[in-house]
């Protein structure tokens, strides 16, 4: 095994006073990894830290030995971190077309729009259409092109498959495991267990703005108490500090 | 909906008794109508620019005002001293094509590029902050016009257009300014015209759009949205200089119209919704012909009531507010 891709140490958020991120330490390496947990637990603000959107951050986050915290968005997406935000998060007054366009062109990348077209031929029919128009697997799919022409090292999805009628998830999962395979890094974030087990191997359990307990698809699957505990309507019995 | 029929009943009573008085007196409806576009266009190309800053960065520029009346006194300034152009009739030189085109063109620029510093020097660093960067603009706007009335006075002045150019063209049977008609409407046009193809048609013009739906999103994405930023309010400057020059050649360069225009920037953002350039071109017809209508067509025979014609232009706010808050083209934030 490799040097460690990404690097979270002591990192801690805030919403105001809220003290959302409360010193999560993981990392990720070339292997995918999931964080998994319920609700309002800290998930999408950890996607938004590492990115450097959130304004209050402590704490390191180093993505191949550069720290990123204090580092303006553009400056993080550009070391190759490709961001797939909950919700999509496309701009309604942009064209599919032009979502590819805005973004900037490193001299080596090798993702081109036309790659991305070649990768979703959906998207090539609808190069004109505003993103708006666009069904919900055919915005997933620019969500992920959109970010795949940063030429990513590691991609972080939040909740790639929220919102999704059953079978387009299958259609995400076959392109995310494709691109993995690829060997363009994963970090996903997903209340949904069956994505989360599909697209990783090890689970990372997130549970009030804390990294609970690391687990693996395999044992997640077989263990409907955990499940419950991680993931279910009861409140969390395990509250590790 | 109560107040929107009757918001619907006052609308068809304006416009019926508009129609009236137009039927009554045809020449004099004509040239309220030609007054009421002409200050659109100017309207316009001021409000154009503070719409761009305001709907992409969420800053309010309450200096906008300060920096259209600064490139009237510049360009003022500079046809008295490079060509010595004046308005004297017996001692002054008239204005040339090229003694009126130099200073519009360097007041516009230095304009563009103050409003290119403010916003590095005071803005950057609060970004996001709205009040603050607010106060921030509202300050700079107050030293600027005491500043404005130390050094050129408090007289009203006038750029003088280019002797070589009619003073009226004749259109529908009555005589009108061409400066006012011909030169103004054309630049507003021509402008409007232009950012509609950047903003279109080019990649900073497409990640602007980006930017008014989702600025950190963009950012996210590897654009360094600052550049962004520092353009948008250099076009955004620069479309106040290029007003400040054509509004102080038709009307006056005065004090009081840095907070007129800023007002009258914020009436058109508030009705065409911000961030809008078509919104912005409605929203300063809608308001160009609203104060112009109302100034003369708020006599009721014999109760003259258009002294409070002012009034009406915030009836029309009023109005919007009621029935779009986030005026006609305008999205939430």
């Amino acid at each position: 095994m490799s040097a460690p891709v990404l690097e979270v140490s002591g990192l801690n958020a805030f919403y105001g006073r809220a003290h959302v991120l409360q010193d999560v330490a993981f990392t990720v390496d070339e292997k995918p990894v999931a964080i998994i947990g319920r609700n309002g637990m800290g998930k999408s603000t950890l996607c938004q830290a590492i990115m450097g959107m959130l304004a209050s951050t402590t704490g390191s986050v180093r993505f191949g030995g550069k720290e990123l915290v204090g580092l303006p968005p553009y400056r993080i997406a550009r070391l190759g971190l490709g961001f797939v935000p909950q919700g999509r998060r496309l701009f309604p007054s942009l064209t599919t077309d032009e979502h590819l366009q805005i973004i900037p062109r490193k001299g080596n990348g090798s993702w081109t729009p036309k790659r991305v077209y070649e990768t979703f031929p959906k998207l090539a029919e609808r190069k004109s259409t505003g993103a708006g128009q666009l069904s919900g697997g055919e915005q997933q799919m620019l969500a992920i092109g959109r970010a795949l022409l940063t030429n990513p090292k590691l991609l972080i999805m939040d909740e790639p498959s929220e919102g999704l009628a059953p079978i387009i998830v299958e259609n995400v999962i076959d392109t995310i495991r494709k691109l993995a395979a690829q060997g363009v890094g994963l970090l996903v974030v997903e209340q949904n267990l069956g994505v989360a087990t599909a697209l990783a191997d090890r689970q990372l359990v997130m549970v009030a703005g804390r990294i609970a307990t690391e687990t693996t698809a395999q044992e997640l699957i077989g263990n409907i108490d955990a499940q419950r505990r991680f993931l279910g309507v009861e409140p969390p019995s395990v509250r590790q500090s | 909906m109560a107040p929107g029929i009757l918001l619907a009943l006052l609308g068809v009573a304006v416009v019926a008794w508009i129609a009236y008085n137009g039927v009554q007196n045809g020449k004099l409806f004509w040239v309220v109508t030609l007054n009421g576009i002409t200050l659109a266009a100017l309207f316009f190309v001021v409000a154009a620019g503070f719409t761009l800053i305001f709907g992409l960065m969420r800053v309010v520029n309450m200096a906008h005002g300060s920096l259209f009346l600064l490139a009237g006194y510049i360009a003022f300034t500079l046809q008295g001293t490079l060509y010595g152009v004046s308005s004297n009739l017996l001692s002054g030189t008239p204005a040339t094509v090229v003694s009126w085109i130099v200073p519009l063109v360097v007041a516009t620029i230095v304009i563009g590029l103050a409003g290119v510093l403010m916003q590095q020097v005071f803005l950057r660093w609060n970004q996001g902050q709205d009040l603050r960067q607010a106060l921030i603009t509202i300050a700079i706007s107050v030293i600027l016009a005491d500043q404005m009335v130390a050094h050129f006075g408090g007289i009203a002045e006038s750029i003088q257009q280019p002797a070589a150019w009619p003073d009226s063209v004749t259109v529908l049977g009555v005589h009108y300014g061409f400066f006012r008609l011909v030169v103004v409407v054309g630049a507003a046009i021509v402008i409007g015209g232009l950012l509609f193809l950047v903003i279109k048609r080019t990649r900073f013009g497409m990640i602007i759009r980006a930017g008014v739906d989702d600025r950190s999103m963009v950012s996210a994405l590897g654009v360094n949205i600052q550049v962004v930023f520092a353009g948008a309010f250099l076009i955004g400057a620069l479309l106040a200089g290029l007003a400040g020059v054509l509004g102080g050649t038709m009307l006056a360069v005065q004090p009081g119209n840095d907070s007129a225009f800023l007002l009258d920037s914020l009436i058109v953002v508030i009705i065409g919704g911000m961030g809008s350039l078509g919104g912005a071109a409605i929203g300063s017809l809608a308001l160009g012909l609203v104060s112009s209508y109302s100034n003369v067509y708020l006599n009721f025979g014999t109760t003259d009531l258009t002294n409070y014609s002012i009034l009406l232009t915030f009836i029309l706010v009023v109005a919007m507010l009621a029935v779009r808050p986030l005026g006609l083209f305008g999205r939430p934030a």
